[in-house]
């Protein structure tokens, strides 16, 4: 983003900002100091903003101690290892078919390419309710309902529309004439989409990969209803702890959310510059 | 003696892949891949459930379904649980997205000069909306919480009495167009951004030199700037809020009541707890008609947007 010097506001300025910025996200900072309390801390009222820190809670998370003693696994680290398979195996196919197609809807027009287009992206738009009725009676006549495979597929169409929304808007960005001078002195198509296009989107391609693995990191719905003890995801684990409000182990979903969000925060970090396409589906590129 | 049948067959074999080369078909070839895994897992499973919205088909019952026409249909639109759902859903759209509006509008105001740290302190404004409803949903709720939450705790600071917002239906409305507003603030703001960076300086330097008053030069300058983006926003969250599920699912699971029940949740609810599987089905053709004609009306704006650009 560039900026002009008649607009340029000082350090008072950032006092203003950072005021309201820490304020708008106390919610998120309340929620990682919980996961550092105590349970005894963690419930105390008034609430305690000074406190010795504990790393307990996130002991908690991937171990418990038994009546007999023992420590055991609690089996989260599964969670955490599904999530992260799920979603990487998904967004990696999402990505390869999807930049595929969208150097074709970009070079290459079919008949009615904005229909396909406007299609595709209607296919990420429904509310996931209305898929979801019908998917899940396909997976339990198939047997994929509580799978990999299942899950993956699922993701992979759930990550395709974007994938292809995204780089298409890369594509459509840039300046052609590089490619036709390099078709007139004879390099095939092949050539130039892999020696000229795709260096050239690399950043885009990056872009895209990380939103999509966020998007899919976070997803709930779909996880919730189609995954079974053996590939359940994190956001199902976190959901299915908090039945009603007595007996939940603040200290330890917070703990668990933390971990949770740690890609999240060093995604959204890095990709700053690229937000506003990725969370417009790549409509609005600036 | 075996020459030929091989070369034959490898002639053959190059003869598919040079049709398939050809310059004609190189987008269809393209983009074939990513059309038949949509196909395979979101239209046809779409045209099965819109079949099975004509039938009282059950998902849990062995019966053979019966065609019941566009019974499905009539009844839901005739039912005032269906339309209780979708004033619900309407009374939150409208409530959150002009919460995004004003909200997201006035972060952007603070964040469009450049100064020190900006980008740390934008980051904390952004993170939200790159949240899962899941930890969104759960912070919320513990928030919220009359015994535990800091928003009970500072109620009774005045009031002496611990204080449960979703204890009221106008109350847990309110709790879920907080969290909602909470979380898609810093998307509006990211497109009102947008709109105020591209404003060219030598407008500014012109109004500077008229002496014009801040009021006129926001209204002359910089609001025909951002409208465009601004009207963007507004339909994209309309359509994304249209949707809730998550965070009424883990809030307020509907209640008190149904208070907080919108369709996404009611279609949900009829097609998994109640098994009316073509109901549900029904009901879910109801939302998709409504998304697919906002979808067009934001995407007819966005090409114009496009158009006029270049």
């Amino acid at each position: 983003m560039s900026f002009r010097k008649h607009n340029e506001g000082g350090w008072g300025q950032t006092l203003v900002s950072g005021l309201v910025a820490v304020i708008y996200f106390a919610p998120v900072f309340w929620m990682i100091l919980t996961a550092f309390k105590t349970r005894q801390d963690a419930l105390a009222i008034p609430p305690k903003l000074i406190f010795t820190p504990t790393l307990e809670n996130f002991r908690s998370v991937f171990v418990e101690v038994t009546s007999s003693g023992e420590v055991v696994s609690t089996g989260a680290w599964l969670y955490f290892a599904n999530s992260a398979f799920i979603a990487g195996a998904s967004v990696l196919l999402a990505l390869i078919i999807g930049t595929l197609a969208a150097y074709a809807f970009s070079r290459y027009p079919l008949k009615g390419n904005d229909t396909y287009l406007f299609i595709i992206l209607t296919t990420r738009m429904l509310p996931p309710i209305v898929v979801i009725i019908p998917i899940f009676l396909l997976f339990r006549i198939t047997g994929l309902s509580g799978t990999y495979i299942g899950i993956i597929l699922l993701y992979t169409s759930f990550n395709l529309p974007f994938s292809i929304w995204m780089m298409k808007s890369f594509f459509d960005d840039l300046d052609r004439e590089v490619e036709d001078s390099a078709r007139m002195d004879g390099s095939s198509d092949w050539a130039v989409f892999g020696r000229i296009v795709l260096p050239q989107v690399l950043a885009g391609l990056a872009a895209t990969l990380v939103f999509a693995l966020i998007l899919t990191w976070n997803e709930f719905i779909f996880a919730l209803l189609l995954t079974g003890p053996e590939t359940r995801t994190v956001p199902v684990a976190i959901a299915s702890t908090i039945g009603g409000s007595i007996g939940v182990d603040w200290g330890k979903l917070s703990a668990m959310i933390t971990l949770f969000l740690i890609p999240v925060f060093i995604v959204t970090f890095a990709l700053q510059n690229q937000l506003l396409r990725g969370v417009t589906f790549g409509t609005i590129r600036k | 003696m075996h020459l030929p049948a091989a070369f034959t067959a490898r002639t053959s074999g190059r003869g598919i892949l040079r049709w398939l080369n050809a310059p004609e078909r190189r987008g269809p070839l393209l983009v074939a891949p990513a059309i038949l895994t949509l196909l395979l897992v979101n239209i046809l499973p779409l045209l099965w459930s819109f079949g099975l919205s004509f039938f009282n088909y059950r998902a849990n019952r062995m019966a053979t379904p019966r065609f019941d026409g566009l019974e499905n249909y009539v009844d839901l639109l005739g039912d005032d649980r269906v339309w209780e759902r979708f004033v619900t859903t309407g009374l939150i759209v409208t409530g959150s997205v002009g919460l995004q509006l004003v909200v997201g509008f006035g972060l952007a105001m603070l964040f469009a000069r450049k100064f020190p740290l900006r980008r740390v302190l934008l980051m904390l404004v952004l993170t939200p909306m790159m949240l899962s409803f899941v930890s969104v949903g759960i912070f919320f709720k513990l928030f919220y919480d009359p015994t535990l939450g800091l928003l009970s705790w500072f109620v009774a600071m005045f009031t002496g009495e611990p204080f449960a917002i979703m204890a009221t239906p106008a109350g847990a409305i309110w709790a879920i167009v907080i969290a909602d507003a909470w979380m898609w603030s810093p998307f509006v703001m990211l497109l009102v951004l947008a709109g105020l960076v591209s404003v060219p300086d030598y407008l500014y330097e012109a109004a500077q030199v008229d002496r014009a008053s801040h009021w006129r030069r926001f209204k002359t300058i910089t609001f025909p700037y951002v409208k465009g983006l601004i009207l963007l926003a507004l339909l994209f969250r309309t359509i994304e809020t249209f949707k809730t599920f998550e965070l009424v699912y883990l809030i307020t699971a509907g209640g008190p009541g149904t208070a907080t029940e919108t369709i996404a949740v009611y279609a949900y609810r009829l097609g998994f707890q109640n098994f009316r599987t073509s109901e549900a089905s029904a009901m879910a053709y109801l939302i998709l008609f409504i998304v697919i004609v906002l979808t067009s009306l934001y995407l007819y704006l966005v090409k114009q947007r496009n158009s006029e650009e270049v």
